[in-house]
């Protein structure tokens, strides 16, 4: 007995693909260091999110899904070098002047990233933390900035009073919420929530993922959801992009992905986590053999070959690109749309 | 309360018996029930699964199960010999009881290379046979292959996957008969976990290991649970079978937990509020101030709401059989 | 941000630990610890060359260290003697005696050489005894915990207030005169900071989970303290005795110029009281004054710059922009 797919979904996003996006992503590349030790961490990604539309990627540690959040922004080290066009509002955020792009932070879009314990200053009052960026964004008086924390808080559903409150006075739920809090402080258009649940237990990540949802719903903002556990973004989201060294493989309505995905790697992620009921997960625990390839020794071919279940010879020849896969779905694998080619032999 | 009768099965592996753990307020403040009454057994070959929030106390009872926090009460039975407290037992005990712990990068130290982890235990209990060939066959039993290629390592020279793989190997190496893990699986990729898990599942299989799987996931315990335990602020408030705890789960905890999974069909029943605190357990039912079954009158229908606010329903027994420590469940 | 995300390169594995070829697939256990250290030792080494001071810190040292060694062989046993001086009282510096003379005739540049003897003698061991004493301390009180510990560390915290000096004063001053009294007075005075940073270590190193890895292994007390606190706090150790020498040199300098010293041998310190009492403030004979002390500063600046440095390349956190 499975939830309804949430139909809008699949019909905003194929809307949304014609329409101008809030954000757009155009072969973004994002390369640590340079020369014959140059590391690619995202090699070539496109993506759109509309307002009140909420996208997932997921992946594993080190496929790029960090470095791309910290790309939108460009928060990233200085030794990474990036091509390509971000597109925030129709505006490129990777030419942008420092003065804009410091503006561009917290109004146009804000991050929320994981372990809300280290992103806390841990000697400030969180009223304080959350008024800062209106202080400093919005040139708020003082009065007004405490107001604007206590609305915030309310609306994360803390009550306004725990502004005096320290972050180690809060259990990690708590700091989730004041996270999110301050990444709304300027009414962003778009929100990067970056693990936003890792570490925390499910009844908690649950009350954590239904805020986020109402929030998204109320203000039409953009989601931007990055997590390696391919059931929270299918139950959060509604377009899903697996991610695998530095490429998306798969993208797609997020039930559709998650129910069936077209990439083996997207199959692999969405059966590593069981549905409890089904018979076929019971005392069958399914993994992935192999490591995530390492980023600056990439396999040939298809990058996922060395670990995939059904891989041909071809794979190891060619890379794959992104296929078309059905309505407003896509997959890079060789199997995807157009027939094997003739004489090709599984390995 | 027994809805189905245990089969008359033999003397548990491990077990433990209205144990209670208590830890002493500091400065005046009310001292932590962390541990509040349980008894549960494992069976040769068993692998249990202990479900709960963080700060339910499911850590510190499968520390008391270890011996590594004296109990406050009650007694931990291993193999019928009572344990013992005294160094030499412990040690005694802590060779055929091992510990694998959630994070495998703090649980390496960074400055021993894998041979080294793993021969640990060896060294530590004076390993009269050949410790290479025992190193050796730990890494390859764990999917260290060929196992000479990890000795010289560093952990961080491993992935997360490969690290958690050596710790396993580091408890495999004295030939246990049960594992304890704490959250195995809960700080790899998803990709991994099925690995790990898979190989727990091979372990028991091949060795005949019982295993006690400490997790928030309920997901896990599904992949490779004969039983599972759920645990609310210091008690099991439901145990049995994984078949006939996931899905007819009949506690209002155990649902509520259920209904929050991404993948359950049911409407989600979000408990508000974080976890009650170990220093302050309500009176009454325990759950009662989070139940959603009291908060509905549908307890008040079924004429046990007074039961639940003023009585707590008893502990339940270690066995195999399915229970719930819930008046209103037992009522129906 | 993950971790394994490009932006943090992990080592690629086995730089160069040993690779087992097919042929010999079977390095022992032993021969992996060997070399492993061999490859750690390399690491380190390649580390802490790029500090320019701790390398000019390293050639100062050599540079005394080889002139102590070398003393019996440049200046002679006999340097010392009064009874044989070569030249006159309080002479300038000459072509026959570089640095001059002292009050009784002797070369002062033979006495600055073989001075070095007692202070680099005295500066290592004074340091390595209350690095000891500080290490056991602090071990034991971060392990154990307990009143037990509390009460030791209110007694260090009683010697770290306690004006090291005036301890040391009182120490010598009751204890026979010696050389080996100056090292035990400084030994003893000077642990408490030590053993602060120990204890500090050592408790932050037992919270780690491979301790209760160990501790469910069976492994008891003295495992753990050994196999898995000492080499942790290591490196803060060995930081912390190249910094204790420096300041091992100066304590012994001072004791020696205050006339607590063994009036027998000749030291930096002594050399300086010598001066003092020979009157040299006063009738301006620098040459006398002069050497000892900088050869003092230099030999304590150089040990200050190779303890920095170390303690760089070993706890990278430490680090400041150079």
């Amino acid at each position: 007995m499975k939830r309804a797919p949430r139909a809008s979904g699949v019909v905003e996003a194929a809307g949304a693909r014609g329409a101008p996006g809030l954000l757009e992503i155009r072969d973004l590349r994002v390369t640590y260091g340079s020369g014959a030790s140059a590391v690619p961490a995202v090699r070539g990604v496109d993506l759109a999110v509309g307002p009140g539309q909420k996208l997932g990627i997921a992946g594993e540690s080190g496929c790029g899904k960090s470095t791309l959040a910290l790309a939108l922004l460009r928060l990233l080290p200085s030794s990474a070098r990036l091509s390509g066009e971000i597109l925030l509002d129709g505006e490129d955020v990777l030419t942008m002047k420092w003065g804009r792009l410091r503006a561009v932070r917290w109004a146009g879009a804000s991050i929320v990233f994981q372990g809300a314990m280290h992103s806390l200053n841990a000697v400030h009052r969180i009223g304080d933390q959350i008024a800062e960026p209106v202080l400093l964004h919005r040139r708020a008086t003082p009065a007004a900035g405490r107001a604007r924390a206590a609305e915030l808080l309310e609306q994360v559903g803390l009550p306004a009073a725990r502004a005096d409150a320290y972050p180690h006075e809060l259990s990690g739920g708590q700091r989730q919420r004041v996270m999110i809090a301050m990444a709304l402080a300027c009414d962003p258009r778009l929100i990067v929530a970056d693990e936003p649940t890792t570490a925390l237990d499910v009844m908690i990540q649950a009350q954590i993922l239904r805020l986020i949802e109402r929030l998204v719903a109320e203000q039409d903002i953009g989601l931007l959801m990055i997590s390696h556990d391919l059931a929270v973004l299918a139950d959060t989201c509604d377009r899903l992009a697996v991610m695998y060294a530095g490429r998306i493989v798969e993208e797609g309505p997020a039930r559709a992905v998650y129910d069936a995905a077209e990439h083996p790697y997207g199959r692999a992620l969405s059966a590593a986590f069981p549905r409890i009921g089904d018979p076929a997960s019971r005392r069958a625990p399914r993994g992935l053999p192999g490591d995530p390839p390492d980023p600056a020794a990439l396999p040939s071919g298809c990058t996922f070959h060395p670990r995939c279940p059904v891989a041909l010879d071809v794979c190891e020849r060619e890379d794959q690109p992104l296929r078309e896969a059905g309505p407003g779905r896509s997959a890079a694998c060789v199997r995807v749309g157009a027939a094997v080619p003739a004489g090709e032999q599984p390995r | 309360m027994t809805t189905t009768t245990p089969p008359a099965g033999p003397v548990p592996l491990l077990s433990a018996a209205e144990l209670k753990v208590t830890f002493p307020g500091r400065r005046g403040a009310a001292s932590a029930r962390a541990v509040d009454g349980v008894d549960l057994d494992i069976g040769t070959g068993e692998i249990v699964a202990l479900v709960g929030e963080s700060g339910c106390g499911k850590t510190t009872l499968a520390r008391a199960l270890l011996g590594l926090v004296p109990p406050t009460r009650g007694r931990v039975t291993f193999a019928r010999e009572p344990l013992g407290y005294g160094a030499r037992a412990l040690k005694a005990y802590r060779k055929r009881v091992q510990l694998v712990l959630q994070d495998p990068s703090g649980s390496l130290n960074p400055r021993h290379t894998v041979y080294d982890a793993v021969a640990e235990g060896l060294r530590i209990h004076a390993h009269p046979g050949d410790e290479r060939a025992a190193v050796a066959e730990a890494l390859s039993r764990a999917g260290l292959r060929p196992p000479e290629r990890y000795f010289a390592r560093y952990p961080h020279e491993l992935s997360g996957g490969q690290r958690q793989r050596v710790v396993i190997a580091g408890a495999l190496v004295l030939e246990p008969e049960l594992i304890v893990a704490d959250e195995p699986v809960a700080s790899l990729d998803a990709s991994v976990r099925g690995e790990i898990l898979a190989l727990l599942l091979s372990l028991r299989d091949e060795l005949g290991l019982s295993a006690l799987v400490v997790t928030h996931d309920l997901g896990l315990a599904w992949n490779i649970a004969d039983r599972v335990a759920v645990m609310y602020l210091g008690r099991i408030v439901e145990t049995g079978p994984v078949e006939e705890v996931l899905t007819a789960p009949q506690h209002p905890y155990t649902r509520a937990l259920l209904s929050v999974l991404p993948e359950s069909g049911e409407e989600p029943v979000v408990l508000m509020g974080e976890p009650p605190d170990p220093s302050r357990i309500p009176d009454g039912c325990r759950f009662h101030a989070r139940c959603q079954v009291l908060a509905s009158g549908e307890a008040a229908r079924a004429g046990v709401d007074e039961r639940c606010r003023t009585d707590s329903p008893p502990v339940l027994t270690g066995g195999a059989a399915t229970q719930v420590a819930c008046h209103w469940a037992t009522a129906g | 941000m993950t971790s394994a995300d490009p932006s943090t390169p992990t080592p690629s594995p086995l730089p160069d630990g040993p690779v087992p070829s097919p042929r010999s697939a079977v390095p022992s256990a032993a021969s992996i610890v060997r070399a492993r250290r061999r490859a750690s030792l390399i690491r380190f080494w390649r580390q802490y060359r790029t500090h320019r001071a701790g390398l000019f810190g390293l050639a100062g040292l050599a540079l005394v260290a080889l002139t102590a060694l070398a003393a019996p062989l440049l200046v002679g046993g006999d340097v010392q003697s009064v009874t044989r001086a070569p030249g006159k009282a309080l002479e300038a510096p000459s072509g026959q005696f570089l640095l001059g003379t002292d009050q009784f005739g002797r070369p002062l540049l033979g006495l600055l050489i073989w001075g070095a003897r007692i202070s680099l003698t005295v500066g290592l061991l004074a340091a390595a005894l209350s690095v000891a004493i500080g290490t056991l301390v602090g071990v034991m009180a971060g392990h154990f915990g307990g009143w037990p510990a509390t009460v030791t560390m209110r007694i260090t915290d009683w010697f770290l207030v306690m004006p090291t000096l005036v301890l040391a004063i009182v120490l010598a001053t009751v204890m026979s005169r010696s050389v080996w009294t100056v090292i035990v007075a400084i030994g003893v005075t000077s642990w408490p900071t030590t053993a602060r940073l120990v204890r500090a270590q050592t408790i932050a190193v037992e919270s780690r989970p491979y301790i209760e890895r160990a501790r469910a292994l069976g492994g008891g007390h003295g495992h753990i303290m050994t196999r898995h606190v000492l080499p942790n706090v290591m490196p803060l150790v060995l930081a912390q005795t190249t910094l204790g020498i420096s300041s091992a040199i100066l304590t012994e300098a001072t004791l020696a110029f205050l006339g607590l010293g063994d009036p027998t041998i000749v030291s930096w310190g002594g050399m300086l009281q010598d001066a003092r009492e020979a009157g040299a403030v006063s009738s301006g004979h620098w040459w006398y004054l002069a050497p000892p002390g900088l050869a003092i500063a230099f030999v304590a600046l150089a040990f200050t710059l190779c303890g920095r440095a170390i303690e760089t390349v070993l706890n990278p956190k430490l680090a400041v922009p150079r």
